[in-house]
């Protein structure tokens, strides 16, 4: 193409208003009134990228990019418009998208290059393939646990680290090789190879509590390759688009690992599928005390403040709306209704608070852990929807719990205690919850959804 | 190491500086849209794409270059569609339900 003097300056000026885009986009996601002025901001930076891009003299034929493009729009619309219930799976299989693109573009530079490819080059092009090829398989198969596509049951066998580790040892030896003599070409192949099988391996002792963990390190690991192929690719504008992305994933992850009581080494060796041995569960039958819909509407119909405790269950049930329902139904009586969030409630990073947005419940309503467990003391009712290690006593008390010395919500603290749980059966991680055996605690037995249902009923049709 | 090595380490640096300071304070209310964000912005790796396919310097660039663009404009797309989505969702209580 004959493109007039002074391109390369123009397209250069677009990368570097889109890079000041982009951080004012993230800038921008600090507050719920600015947000959507965020997402903007990312549009017009990723246009002016794209469009610069396509100027560039290299691109000798559009034809295919032109496909390429067609083909992803076609792909994404139905990807942003799934259920809310579905966007960590989502997200999941979005992160491997991101790293199948940087694998498949690292991949073709290295045939293209090699051997005249410098070691510095030839470190990153490694670096990205082992993070993109690993990522890629790994969030696959996120999403199909998320998805319950596979078994979402930690698959642990002995051994298992030292295997992962051997493994990716290996790769790492091989692409060090490819350093030292870029013309051992036959080494590549088994370095994307080893980096995509241990994604698998990595990901399969993961139960479905640790999720909100590992998504977040996933987009860090996605960004970090983003990052390493912007050094190969030689584009300033990935590299930074690559370090926003992955500090993004990295403070995520060290979030969520905190409100887990996991060290930040624990996730980044990805050591966190340990098997959590369920305590042996004493014969002594423990009571504890049920109530119907009705009574449990009349308790909250009288409560001056409930807070209510959403966890993945909620998710899971789609109760958010029948939720809302009841928050109406309550504030309608001048009850002061808030909701406890827990960091790691649901499948991933905020998930409560996505859900419970969808269904229309002010975000001046969703409390954090931090500023709502000192209120629990005073507060009539607490209600927990679907949650339970999260509200789990004996992460605060019992040293032999798996569980000990994760941040929990102090629902127990509350003068009336509510527990919607379809049986006594233990949770997810099959540990017993204390909660559910104190005198202030009821035991609602039934679906989430239906359950909350009928108190709302119950509240609404309250003459009687 | 060339100059221009040099300064993608110094660019890359700075950015995760930026990266952490501003991400710090997004809220947690926002943890997931801010997830899908990033994903969005990150799938600007097109851009490695469209020049390695419009290069079409053989046909394994070609093939696994158109790929990976249809990878990447899919998370542009979807992603900035479905932070939209969520973010509209968020709304505040009307001053008159306020309780403090």
């Amino acid at each position: 193409m004959n493109l007039p003097p002074g391109t390369e300056y123009i397209i250069e000026f677009c990368y570097l208003i889109a890079s000041a885009l982009f951080i004012f986009s993230l800038k921008w996601m600090s507050s719920p009134a600015t947000a959507r002025r965020g997402i903007l901001a990312g549009e017009i930076g990723m246009v002016l990228a794209i469009g610069g891009t396509l100027l560039q003299h290299d691109i000798i034929s559009y034809k295919w990019i032109f496909v390429g493009l067609a083909l992803g729009a076609i792909i994404g619309v139905p990807l942003g418009m799934v259920q809310m219930t579905a966007v960590p799976q989502r997200t999941a299989l979005s992160h491997a998208f991101g790293a199948l693109c940087v694998t498949l573009v690292g991949t073709s530079e290295f045939y293209l290059k090699s051997p005249n490819i410098s070691k510095f080059t030839m470190s990153v092009l490694s670096m990205e393939v082992i993070l993109g090829g690993l990522t890629f398989t790994g969030s696959l198969m996120a999403a199909g646990k998320l998805q319950e596509v596979l078994p979402q049951r930690p698959i642990t066998y002995k051994g298992q680290n030292i295997v992962n580790f051997l493994l990716l040892a290996g790769a790492v030896v091989l692409a060090v090789l490819l350093v030292i003599d870029p013309s051992q070409r036959q080494y590549f192949p088994f370095i994307v190879g080893i980096a995509v099988i241990f994604g698998v391996l990595l990901i399969i002792p993961i139960g479905g509590a640790d999720m909100p963990t590992v998504i977040s390190l996933l987009n860090g690991y996605a960004g970090l390759s983003a990052a390493a192929m912007g050094f190969v690719v030689n584009s300033k504008l990935l590299i930074i688009a690559g370090a926003l992305d992955g500090s993004s994933g990295l403070i995520l992850s060290i979030i969520m690992s905190k409100a887990m009581n996991r060290s930040f080494t624990n996730v980044l060796f990805g050591a966190f599928g340990q098997v959590q041995v369920a305590a042996a569960v004493d014969g002594e039958a423990k009571t504890y005390r049920s109530a119907s819909a009705e009574e449990a509407a009349a308790i909250l119909g009288v409560a001056s403040s409930v807070v209510i405790i959403p966890g993945y269950g909620m998710a899971v049930a789609q109760a958010q709306h029948k939720v809302r329902e009841l928050f109406d139904a309550l504030s309608k009586k001048g009850v002061d209704v808030r909701f406890a969030i827990h960091p790691v409630a649901g499948r991933m990073p905020g998930h409560m608070n996505v859900l419970l947005a969808e269904a229309d419940i002010p975000y001046d309503r969703l409390i954090e852990m931090d500023d709502i467990n000192g209120d629990f003391p005073q507060t009539d009712v607490a209600l927990v929807i679907g949650a339970n290690d999260v509200t789990n006593p004996a992460a605060r008390s019992d040293k032999n719990s798996p569980i000990y010395g994760m941040p929990i919500l102090d629902v127990d603290k509350a003068r009336t205690v509510m527990v919607i749980k379809r049986s006594m059966s233990p949770g997810f991680a099959g540990i017993d919850n204390p909660l559910y055996y104190m005198d202030h605690t009821l035991m609602l037995f039934g679906d989430a959804k239906g359950f909350v249902g009928n108190i709302v009923k119950e509240l609404s049709g309250g003459g009687h | 190491m060339t100059p221009t090595l040099i300064n993608g380490l110094f660019i890359f640096m700075l950015a995760c500086f930026i990266g952490f300071e501003v991400i710090r304070r997004v809220s947690p209310l926002l943890h997931t849209p801010l997830m899908s964000l990033t994903n969005a912005l990150d799938a600007i790796a097109v851009v490695g794409a469209i020049v390695l396919v419009g290069e079409g310097k053989s046909r394994l660039s070609v093939i696994f270059g158109t790929i990976a663009i249809v990878a990447a404009t899919s998370n542009v797309v979807g992603g900035f569609f479905i932070t939209d989505r969520m973010l509209r969702m968020f709304k505040s209580s009307r001053p008159a339900s306020k309780a403090q």
